[in-house]
């Protein structure tokens, strides 16, 4: 089970911030959340939308351990 | 030091517990950045952060601060939830042997963080509430350093 937070714009496209999903890999999460949520994975193919696994920023593929937290980071705006 | 906070500081008492005791500091540069309200419309600013990776990130970029211009020390103060105009919303403090490094790299740090620290800005108004990127001045500041 992976924890999954979103932030920005992605958390009110989706309509929730955080939610568990059961997924291996990034790939299969985002498997999951192309059927559940074809907007959001829409939106997280936007340029600039980074992935961090338990808070390091990964490019491609990454392994999900038990209780692993990813977050989509929308491109940051800044203060 | 980096603190997040969803509550009002007290720049005025960050700003002496940095300055106090040092010695070999011969400046000390702050600056303080307010949410601006608009005329007569309700407006808030609301900061979202990422517990954990936002102090984090801006922390790392505060150390090459440190390196760049040879500061004696840097923190940094930020807001993040709600934020009423008139607010705190940003301290940065910066110490160094002479003025120069220290009004330097204090300007830097802001550029750096109204352009790419792990935040995100909503601001409610009364035509309801959007997300706000960085303006092209942020990015034209952020880029006079590269």
């Amino acid at each position: 089970m992976a924890r999954v937070l979103l932030f920005g714009r992605l958390s009110d496209i989706a309509g929730w911030h955080e939610r568990p999903f059961e997924a291996a890999s990034l790939s299969s999460l985002k498997r999951l959340i192309a059927d559940q949520a074809p907007d959001l994975a829409t939106a997280l193919d936007a340029p600039g939308v980074q992935t961090a696994v338990d808070q390091i920023v990964v490019r491609g593929e990454a392994v999900l351990s038990e209780g692993a937290e990813v977050a989509f980071l929308p491109p940051m705006s800044g203060g | 030091m980096i603190t997040l906070t969803d509550v009002p500081f007290d720049p005025g008492a960050a700003l002496n517990a940095f300055s106090d005791g040092r010695l070999a500091s011969g400046a000390v540069v702050s600056f303080l950045g307010l949410a601006r309200g608009e005329a007569n419309q309700p407006t808030a600013l609301e900061l979202e952060a990422y517990g954990g990776f936002t102090e984090r990130e801006i922390g790392r970029f505060a150390g090459e601060a440190m390196t760049r211009f040879g500061l004696d020390d840097v923190a940094i103060v930020h807001r993040f939830g709600v934020i009423a105009p008139g607010e705190p919303i940003v301290l940065v403090m910066t110490a160094a042997a002479h003025r120069r490094e220290a009004f330097e790299a204090c300007d830097y740090l802001m550029d750096y963080l109204k352009s790419r620290a792990p935040l995100w800005k909503k601001e409610h108004g009364p035509a309801g509430a959007r997300w706000v990127e960085p303006t092209s001045r942020d990015l034209a500041d952020i880029a006079r350093w590269d």
